[in-house]
Order: structure tokens, then sequence, then C-alpha cells
């Protein structure tokens, strides 16, 4: 069969167009965060102290021992969903948990932790978002798992609900504490 | 449990649109009439489950399950009840679900009027929507299940629909946009058809240009609809900024154009057969292509949708398969196909051609401004580059100008050959006449001198005085004038308004582009600002509270000569749930000037930043866009489309005897 060359020439012209379409297409997933993350320290920051507005905190007052970072606002439906389960880890498992007070007024933050109960053990107010941009939130609440030295070891995106924590967060927290002696 | 049913409704519409492609298909192979007569029974089947299906999420929408995903991220119960419904196609999964019922209405149609279609021909076109029918139903499920729930712990309150898209036109505009979009996929199928049965003749392009028309016509709407949104919702009075989705719209339109008239060519003189099917295969591929630039992220863009690499992949398969294939067995089966009529240099076909060919241009330079920033990424490893309006602009505006030229003397002209004297005695007096009351305007009314708006303005008069004359001189013979107005073709109204309102449109564009001014201006209670000759006054400022926002909104008095004109109040909205800032312009609208005024931030005290912007004719450039798609709606009224015959019974006692 022949077939006319110039008919060819859309095909052609397709086929170039999918390479380039390909190549800008390099299966990076610009919402897969996690990896950059991962092993590394925590983002320096100087944010206010939410219960004592005269201090100041920074990396230096979270790092130490393993811990959770949990960002969080009132506004966001799923912390109050999480709430219960956060109080129940900081009560009973006994692990240093921290809250990032996102986007949020700091008067409603506190009348909020007032009725629903505070876990956290600081909280700092990032009231503009800038360490929740360094942090790559797209959405509270998320949770990091730190290290002693303050690195960055899991995240969790969304609700930290009984089964997240028994499946996910809770193996990373003993693996770290072995790791470093104290558990 | 009724989310549970969609999702299995869905899935029932997947087997069914397989059963459309392999039913009907083996009954052509087979010439086996009681397989091909069943094209349309399952084109039915098919729109009912996928209407089902919507009508099922639409049910989780109404009554706020939020322990569906999809719902929970883009609803909420203080969300008014015309914006829960429109949030079904709010974001990716629910408005491809959306794309996926306008598919199977299109088949649907094609399947309910296509009386004068063969039976043959009839199976082929809808057992090829039903293939892509499947594709994109089998992409839903694969990638974008707006069923999904988030059991058994689930948000309590729903995170709010994008506040950009509560408004009137976001309800409106993406189904317009669909049904253009999807609608090409019927000359694609008709084009294809034609290729497997290898009877490629003019009358394929008869059963085309009805679709074709209507198709076009949508996704004109839509793009008004969707330029006019921009202009009022934005907060920034523009109107069309060449943003990577717009273009995405915009080739399939410019590609459309070109399709509706060497469309016109094929059926009326059997000329650019081969082409003309190449077009129709391009208009759905660049539909297609819009739908994987806007959801698989690979350009960023103010529409980003929810992006997924998952989905690009899926996508650009699925384009793989189908552009490719499609273009394969065009290069194999359109060889050999000649034209049997010939035109010489002054024919209509040549006007036609150009008009083709400088459309072509176009679409390349539009494609090109809006991958360029791949190739670039590309090429440099990485480094990131943005093709902004300066590139399409200096690229568009001239083709445009071309065109618009080409279009003036285009419709003086006559079929195979048009004598010269003719033309020139028809199109001098328009043209003299156009360019000079044109001038004359200019200077009178325009704040300066525009060269170039002289230029857009007079080829714009030029157009239309020609369309005028050529209406009269076919009227003015005729023994009785009143019925010959009614004796003309339908479709020729049709050509009349669409080039009317490509020249109303290009009047506003030029206008307001060249005549608008504005001031971004800091305003206290009291303050007053001179616009254009507009006194503008920033009255007070005050809260207001609305179903799912709190407003800041101001009181804006505009004057002209001390008589007070209007007062506007522009709002600066925030939405409690979504946390988002909201500017919500106020507008004065006229036919001659739009008076636009939109709220900035706060600075300082009771200071305002206030953007206030004088818009001369820029309704019109929506006006051309509302006359232009109606023509494409005039023209399926024309009565040589609707025969009554049933070739469909004719043939199929002619195939059992």
């Amino acid at each position: 069969m022949s077939i006319n060359k110039n008919l060819l020439i859309p095909l052609t012209a397709f086929v170039l167009l999918v390479i380039v379409l390909a190549f800008g297409f390099r299966l990076e997933d610009p919402h897969y965060l996690p990896s950059e993350l991962i092993n590394r320290p925590f983002p320096e920051f100087s944010l206010q102290d939410l219960h004592d507005p005269d201090r100041t905190l920074t990396v230096a007052d979270i790092k130490g021992k393993v811990s959770l970072v949990n960002v969080w606002a009132t506004w966001c439906p799923n912390c109050l969903v999480e709430h219960p389960e956060l109080i129940r880890i900081s009560q009973e498992e006994g692990i240093a948990l921290y809250g990032v007070n996102y986007n949020d007024v700091s008067s409603k933050a506190i009348a909020w932790l007032e009725r629903h109960g505070n876990p956290y053990r600081l909280n700092m107010v990032d009231s503009s978002g800038t360490l929740a941009i360094d942090l790559g939130v797209y959405g509270a609440p998320e949770t990091f798992v730190l290290d002693e030295q303050g690195v960055i070891q899991y995240r969790h995106v969304g609700a930290v609900t009984r089964r997240v924590w028994k499946s996910k967060i809770l193996p990373v927290v003993e693996l770290l504490q072995t790791q470093s002696g104290d558990g | 449990m009724i989310a549970e049913l969609g999702h299995f409704s869905l899935i029932l519409a997947l087997g069914l649109s397989v059963c459309l492609v392999v039913l009907p298909a083996t009954g052509v192979y087979l010439r086996q009439i009681s397989l091909m007569r069943l094209s349309g029974s399952l084109s039915a089947g098919l729109f009912v489950f996928i209407l089902f299906s919507f009508v099922c999420l639409g049910h989780a929408f109404v009554n706020d399950d939020f322990s569906v995903v999809y719902v929970a991220r883009n609803s909420n119960t203080a969300l008014p009840l015309q914006y829960k419904i429109s949030a079904l196609w709010g974001a990716h999964e629910g408005s491809f679900l959306l794309w996926s019922l306008v598919m199977a209405g299109w088949t649907l149609a094609v399947s309910q009027f296509s009386s004068s279609l063969t039976l043959d021909m009839r199976a082929r076109v809808l057992s090829i929507m039903g293939g892509l029918s499947a594709g994109f139903i089998l992409f839903i499920l694969l990638t974008s299940n707006p069923f999904d729930r988030d059991l058994p712990i689930y948000p309590r309150e729903g995170s709010d629909l994008n506040p950009l898209l509560q408004d009137f036109g976001l309800i409106v505009h993406p189904p317009l946009l669909y049904f253009g979009y999807v609608g090409f996929a019927v000359p694609f199928a008709f084009a294809i058809a034609t290729l497997t049965s290898g009877k490629l003749d003019a009358a394929w392009a008869r059963w085309s240009r009805p679709w074709t028309n209507l198709a076009w016509s949508f996704l004109t709407m839509g793009i008004t609809l969707g330029s006019w949104w921009a202009y009022y919702e934005l907060g920034w009075g523009g109107w069309w900024f060449w943003d990577a989705v717009e273009n995405a719209s915009f080739m399939p339109w410019l590609v459309g154009t070109a399709l509706i008239h060497s469309l016109a060519a094929t059926e009326k003189r059997g000329v650019f057969k081969s082409w003309t099917v190449l077009l129709a295969i391009f208009a759905f591929s660049f539909s297609l292509l819009g739908a994987f630039l806007v959801r698989s992220g690979v350009l960023t863009s103010v529409h980003a949708f929810a992006v997924d690499p998952e989905r690009g992949l899926f996508i650009l398969a699925f384009l793989l398969l189908v552009i490719g294939g499609s273009l394969l067995l065009f290069a194999v089966k359109a060889t050999g196909i000649k034209s049997n009529a010939g035109f010489t240099w002054t024919g209509r076909e040549t006007m036609l051609l150009v008009n083709n060919i400088l459309l072509g241009v176009a679409v390349g330079a539009v494609l090109l401004g809006t991958i360029y920033p791949l190739i670039y990424e590309a090429l440099t490893d990485g480094k990131k580059i943005s093709v902004g309006p300066p590139y399409f602009n200096t690229v568009f505006v001239p083709v445009a100008m071309l065109l618009f030229m080409v279009m003036a003397i285009g419709p003086a002209s006559r079929w195979r050959r048009t004598p010269v004297e003719r033309f020139l005695k028809k199109q001098l007096l328009p043209w003299g006449g156009s360019f000079a009351g044109a001038a004359l305007l200019v200077f009178l009314f325009a704040p300066r001198f525009e060269p170039l708006a002289v230029l857009v303005v007079g080829v714009a008069a030029w157009i239309t005085l020609g369309l005028i004359i050529d209406w009269v001189s076919r009227v003015r013979h005729k023994s009785n004038r009143v019925a010959s107005l009614f004796r003309q073709p339908v479709s020729y109204y049709g050509m009349l308004i669409g080039h009317l309102g490509i020249a109303v449109s290009m009047t506003g564009i030029c206008l307001t582009v060249y005549y608008s001014e504005e001031k971004d201006i800091r305003m206290a209670p009291g303050d007053v600002v001179e616009l254009s000759g507009y006194e503008v006054e920033f009255v007070s400022m005050k809260k207001v509270v609305g179903p799912n926002y709190e407003a800041n909104q101001g009181e804006i008095k505009i004057s002209r000569d001390s008589q007070h004109i209007v007062t506007l109040h522009p709002q600066k909205r925030f939405y409690e749930t979504a946390r988002n800032m909201m500017t919500e312009a106020d507008i004065d609208p006229g036919l001659f000037r739009d008076l636009y005024v939109a709220l900035g931030e706060p600075i300082g005290g009771d200071a305002w930043a206030v953007r206030v912007q004088f818009k001369p004719f820029v309704r019109w450039v929506w006006f051309g866009g509302l006359f232009i798609a109606l023509s494409g709606i005039v023209t399926v009224l024309d009565k040589r489309y609707r025969s009554r015959r049933r070739v469909v019974d004719e043939e199929a006692g002619r195939l059992q005897t």
C-alpha cells in the first residue's frame, strides 16, 4: 500500500507534540512534598508563644526529645476531629506535642483550647503562615514527627485518628525512641 | 448508600459504553442489522446511567454528605443551594463526570436525530462516540472517582467551594464550554466513520455541519461567558489574559471556526475533502489537548485544577491512542482522494482557503506560545519561563487583522470565479467610506487620535457595510422584496450575524484597549478623584454579612459635571470557612462605557486602596460573542439539514431483502 507522504505530516507533528508534553511531565508530583522534608531539620522560626505573647519561641524550644508538631487552627473542622486523640496521646503516651496555630486569631485559639482541652506543651502563633509555608503545609491538620535532633522523620497530612496513630505514627515514634535509647 | 449507587451506575455505564463500541461495530463488520440497530438503545442506556450517577452526586451535595470526600472538599452547610449544585462541577472529579454526561448527551442526540443517516453510518458514528465515552468513564473510575468516601471518620463541616466559583457565571460557564469541547466529538466521529467506510464524499460534510455549528456555538458562548466572568469577578477589569487554560479553549475554537468554513466549501463544492476531515480530527484533538493541559499540571495557570500526574499520564495515553490513531487512519485512508471541482484564485473557495490558512497560522502561534514554556524547560534543563500577552498580541493581532480583511471581501465573492470589476464595484465604496467614517468618529469622539484604532474600527465598518450591501443586492432586484427577505437561505443569515458579531467584538476590543483609563489610588471617606471626565467620590465604608461571608462594603458616588450618575458598592469579602479574601467589583454597565470600581487593601486609618476604571465599549466584546454564538445556532435551523426521509429504515429494508 502506498501512502501519500504529505498525509503523514499531521501525525508526525502530533508525535512531536506528545514528546514535548511527555517531557514537561516527568512524573513529578508537585504535591509530593514529604520526601523533600523528610530527613531535613525542622525549619528555623521565631514565633510568638500563644499563651505568653512576650515570649518568642524558636526551633531550640522543640528540640531534644522525640516529639510531634501538629499544625492546627480553630477554623479547621478536621482539627476538632483529631483533638480527642491528640489529648489522649499527650496524656497517655507521654510524648511531647507542640502546636503550630496556623492562620488563626490568637484569642479564638485560646478560647478553643479552653473549651476542648489543651494537649500542647507549647503553641507557636503562625498568624501569617510563614512557618507553614516553610513546612509546605497545604491544609490543616498536618502532623510532623521529629527525632531528638529536631530532624523531620515523618509527615502525616489529615486528621490523626486512632487508626492513623497505631498504624502509621506510633511505629515511627517507637523506632526513634529505641534508636535514641530513651524508649 | 446513594453515593455507592452513583458509583455502581457509573460502572454500569462503562459496561454499556463498551457494548456500544463492540456490538454495532461487529454489526457493521458482519452486516448484521440487529446488531447495528442496538446502537440507539445502547446510547440511551449510557446516557440514563451517567445521568443517574450525576444525580446521585448532586444528592450528596444537596444533603451535605461530607463522608464523600469530593463533597467535603467543595461544599459547606452554609453554601447557598444553587452553589451546592454548581459545586458538582466545581473541581476536577465532578467536572469530568459532567464532561462524560455531556458526551453521553451528544451521543444520544446523534442517535435521535440521525434519520438522514444510513444505518451503517449511524452504527459507525455511535460506536466511535461510545469508545470516547468508555475512555472518559474509565478515566473517572480509575483516577478521579467523585464518590470516594472518607469513612469512618469524616469532617462535620465541608471546606467550602472556592469563593471565586461562587458566582452565576461559573454555574453556567463550565457546562457551556463542555458542550462545545465535547460537541466536537460529533464531527470527529463522523470524520472517522467516513474514513473507515472509505466513502469520503460530500455527504459527510452535510451530516457534520449542523453538529459542528452547534458545538462551535456552545464553545463561543462558553468562552464569552468566561471572559465576562473574569472581567467582573477577578477584580482587575481584564477580560482576556492569554492564560494557558484560556488558550486551551481558544485553540479548539479557532480550529472549529476553520472547520465550519471548510465544511461549507466541502458540502457546496466538493473541495478540500481531506483537509476538512483533518480539521474535524484537529478540532476534537485540541479539545482533548486542552483537557490534558488543564488537568495534568504540566502548565501552571490561574485555573489550576487538582493536579495529579497519574491523571496526566492517563490523558496522555488517551490522546496518543485517539489522536495518533485517527491521524494514522487519515494518512492511510485519505490517500488518493481527489477534489472533483476546480476553482480560480478569485473564487469563494480561495477566500475560504485563505481563511483556513490564516486560522491555522493563528492556532499554531497560540499553541507555540502555550507550550513554549515546556519546550524551554526541556531545552534548558529545568529553567522556567512564562509566555505572556506581549508575545500573543504581537503574533496574533497581525494575523487576525489579515483575517478580518479577507472577511470583509469574502462574502461578496462567488463560488469558482468572481468577476473582478464586480468585486471592485461592490467593495470600493464600503472600503473608502468605512475608513473615512472611522477616522472621523475617532477624531471627533476619542480623547486621542490612534491610527491603529482607526484601522481596526475601519475594517469593522468595512465588514459591516460589505454585508449590508451584499444583503441589499440579493433582495433589491427581486420582484417581491419582502418575500425574498425570507427566501434567502437561513444559513446565509447565520453568516451575516456571525460576521457582524466579529465586527462588533473587534470594535469593542480595540476601543477598550486603546481608550480605557484606570487609577489605583488611596481614598479615605470624602476623597474625590477625577477620571475621564467623571468625579468619583468615596463616601463611606460599612460592614455587611452574607450567607457564608462577611464583607467591607464601600459606597462610591460617581457624577459628571455635578450630575449624579450612579452609586456603586464594591465589596471586599472574607469567606470564613475557606479563609479566603475576595474582591467583588461593582460596575455601572453601559452600551458605550463601563465604570468599574474595585476595593484593594485597607491602608491605614479608614483609607483604602481603590481601583477605578473607565472602559469604553467593553460590553461590545461580549455582545459580539453572543452574536457569533447565535449565528451557529441559526445555521442549524436551515431546513436543508432537516431532511424528513427515513433513510435508516429504507436501507434496513434494502439490506433485508
